[in-house]
């Protein structure tokens, strides 16, 4: 037995694909949902089944992508899937774990890597499930993946603000009125690096985004490999609650990621990597666009005045021009912060 | 299997020991025989015992299992739930408000036809705070398709513990299963229990086979969908062929029981003491039986001839057969530790059911009184059960009683 009392279990150790042309054809996520024209929610659950392949137990929270892609009689899901209360990705991902770990070590089931994937949305993953979540982030001893797919809003229940909605933003429970126009004055929930700096035992947390579906499905599998509980968050746009044309969804994908709303990064073993756009914006070699060109695309900010906007644009700055690491780790140098005073 | 034709006696001598422990670990020490492969803990008092003795079985290398400890109830039923659909056999427990936190995982397990065994060290609910019993937290199940029983014993309670899992587990049930035991006074009392050999409970206890509704790559299925007016009619009619079903599996059981283990318990459903000539009964559930039975003794050297009904099982209510045992009596006095208020007469749960089973299937119409009585962990007193027994036999004497009464209230 090692020091650390960690009974690690070897996972099926998945390489990245290295290339669009590279991936397999097989789909786990098929034909029968009922999601949107452009869900990009939909899209990470196909990405998300192709990326962990066959060998794999899919569990997810309720929510869209529970309500829309499993009718009785004409599910999607090519690998076993359960259906999980809304609070308990983390729950789930650990009792799936724990039943493998304890009928493969008394061979009462063949013993093998089984990958285990809870998904969320971000009301199951930043707001009611968020207990659950961080205990099992705790737990070194299980191999699992809890993908946290973002839209920013209850969905499914006709679209009310979570979490992680954004600023400012026109939801059926923060509708612009006579009085106030701006019902929601809460800044969006930043869940990866509460993950991240919460549970150091941690191996591997992600950002990703549909938008650049090669490389979130190697974070995926990178997730999948490390070993112990893992956790990725996904920026998915939503044509019905966002309120765009469905054939802009991937670029709006693209235009989080280069206004620097949506930063990428992954933490592999405590060591933080940002990719993508995201590494050329911090290393000046990409200027970051205005966040007019994101936010006005959406019905969602459509009562924006100029002031809202530039009062988003501040907090996007703050992000990139203060934080101790951008778009990361909301702290301030304390010399940095002297100087500005 | 030479053991199987061996005399009751003999294979007693044989595997048997004997133990001084308290009902929590009886159901602990039950747990490790039936091999349970994830246990999931969270503190609140009285049944966390079961835990502590549990966490020692696994330190100790005397009990092979996924010992978690949860954040917070609803998780700790969360994770037996998923263990369990994957195929692992699992226990799981709680008390008083923190049963009632882990609600919507009691709410979906038995349509998801999870065979989980709990046990539940009753407890009084909040508001106000009180450790001691009181039946309405495993009660609150009661309508939901859960299986719940009381026991009374340290000894029922490891033998009810084998027998939840067998029952439970019988692919023609397939639902949650909830033992109550009362807290502190079963929980924490110690008494001499005999313990089962391993290959007893072997034989009697088959491994857990979920069959085609494992959740493994091997079996593609998905469990859960979403059923909406289209088929959930039929699903809950599933459920309730489970209700008609449980009666007979569970007289099965206990008589394989007997056979293995050669420890009898009679009628399953319920335990009668000095009926044979009683004129009244009381009837009721749980430890208060002990009060109730020093009281009885007590009363027939006053020639009070009253007897006593101690029910086992709660779900399912076996409700012709408790009324045909009840219609005998000149009349009936239900001792309920719980509350449903506002219900029929402001009566308690078990008065309510008796009832409802007298009404349809008693050929007599014997006066059913209800006491409340006990609640939050105050002790049923020999001279309460003194007081309950003379109001019953007002009642059987044609003298008019109030269908609810408190008794043991301060003024």
């Amino acid at each position: 037995m090692s020091t650390t009392f960690v009974e690690e279990k070897p996972t099926q150790n998945l390489e990245p694909f290295k290339g669009v042309k590279k991936v397999p054809y097989e789909e786990y996520f098929t034909s029968g949902h009922r999601t949107c024209e452009g869900c990009e929610s939909a899209q990470i659950m196909r990405l998300m089944a192709k990326a962990a392949g066959p060998r794999t137990i899919v569990l997810g929270a309720t929510g869209c992508m529970y309500v829309a892609n499993t009718s009785y009689y004409s599910t999607v899901w090519g690998v076993p899937w359960m259906h999980t209360q809304l609070g308990s990705a983390g729950s789930g991902a650990l009792g799936v774990a724990a039943a493998l770990r304890a009928q493969m070590r008394k061979g009462s089931m063949r013993d093998e890597p089984i990958n285990v994937i809870a998904f969320c949305g971000d009301g199951g993953g930043a707001d009611m499930g968020l207990s659950a979540i961080s205990a099992t982030m705790t737990h070194p001893d299980y191999n699992l993946l809890i993908l946290l797919y973002d839209n920013e809003e209850y969905g499914n229940t006709d679209i009310q603000i979570s979490g992680t909605s954004p600023w400012g933003v026109n939801t059926s429970f923060s509708t612009p009125g006579k009085v106030k126009r701006i019902m929601h004055h809460r800044w969006k929930k930043n869940v990866a690096p509460l993950i991240l700096a919460g549970h150091p035992t941690v191996k591997y947390v992600a950002t990703i985004s549909t938008s650049y579906p090669l490389q979130a499905m190697n974070n995926i599998r990178k997730a999948l490999s490390v070993g112990g509980p893992t956790f990725i968050h996904c920026l998915n746009p939503c044509p019905k609650g966002w309120d765009f044309d469905p054939l802009i969804a991937f670029e709006l994908g693209e235009l989080a990621v280069n206004t620097g709303i949506w930063p990428l990064y992954e933490v592999e073993c405590g060591k933080l990597r940002l990719y993508g756009k995201t590494e050329a914006i911090a290393k000046g070699r990409f200027k970051r666009l205005p966040v007019r060109d994101y936010l006005l695309k959406q019905g969602r900010f459509a009562h924006f005045t100029e002031e809202d906007i530039e009062f988003f644009q501040a907090k996007v700055d703050e992000m990139w021009n203060r934080w101790l690491v951008p778009g990361v780790i909301p702290l301030e140098k304390e010399i940095e912060a002297e100087q500005r005073t | 299997m030479a053991t199987l034709t061996m005399p009751v006696e003999e294979k007693k001598k044989t595997y048997e020991q004997e133990a001084l422990i308290t009902g929590a670990e009886a159901i602990a020490i039950a747990c490790k025989l039936a091999n349970v492969d994830v246990v999931t803990a969270y503190p609140i008092r009285p049944y966390d015992t079961v835990m502590q003795y549990m966490s020692q079985l696994v330190a100790d290398g005397e009990m092979d299992c996924e010992f978690i400890v949860a954040e917070s109830e609803n998780s700790q039923f969360e994770i037996v739930k998923h263990a369990s659909v994957c195929g692992a056999r699992v226990f799981c427990g709680s008390s008083g408000i923190g049963w009632m936190y882990a609600m919507e995982v009691l709410t979906v397990t038995p349509a998801l036809r999870v065979p989980m065994v709990c046990l539940v060290g009753n407890r009084a609910l909040d508001d106000p705070g009180a450790f001691g019993v009181e039946h309405n937290d495993a009660l609150a199940v009661r309508d939901l398709g859960w299986l719940l029983n009381w026991v009374d014993t340290a000894q029922e309670a490891l033998d009810t513990a084998l027998i939840a899992y067998r029952v439970a587990e019988d692919r023609r049930i397939f639902v949650p299963l909830a033992i109550s035991c009362d807290g502190a006074f079963l929980t924490h009392s110690q008494a001499l229990v005999k313990v089962p050999a391993a290959e007893q409970v072997m034989q009697f206890l088959p491994k857990y086979d979920r069959g085609d509704l494992l959740l493994h790559p091997d079996n593609v299925i998905s469990v859960a969908p979403q059923a909406n007016e289209d088929w959930v009619m039929e699903i809950r009619r599933q459920n309730y062929a489970v209700t008609e079903r449980a009666c007979d599996v569970i007289r099965e059981v206990y008589a394989d029981f007997e056979r293995i283990f050669g420890r009898k318990y009679g009628n399953p459903f319920f335990e009668e003491y000095m009926t044979e000539d009683a004129e009244i009964v009381l009837l009721g559930m749980g430890t208060l039986s002990t009060p109730v039975r020093v009281a009885i003794r007590k009363l027939r050297e006053q020639g009070k001839k009253v007897g006593f009904v101690r029910l086992r099982w709660f779900r399912p209510f076996a409700g012709a057969e408790i009324a045909k045992c009840l219609e005998r009596f000149r009349a009936i006095g239900v001792i309920d530790r719980d509350l449903s208020l506002g219900a029929p007469d402001l009566s308690g749960v078990v008065a309510t059911e008796v009832r409802s089973a007298m009404y349809t299937s008693a050929k007599t119409r014997p006066p059913v009184l209800d006491f409340i009585c006990g609640l939050g962990g105050r002790e049923v007193t020999v001279p309460d059960v003194g007081k309950m027994t003379d109001i019953v036999f007002q009642a059987a004497n044609g003298k008019a009683q109030p269908l609810t009464q408190w008794i043991g209230l301060r003024g």
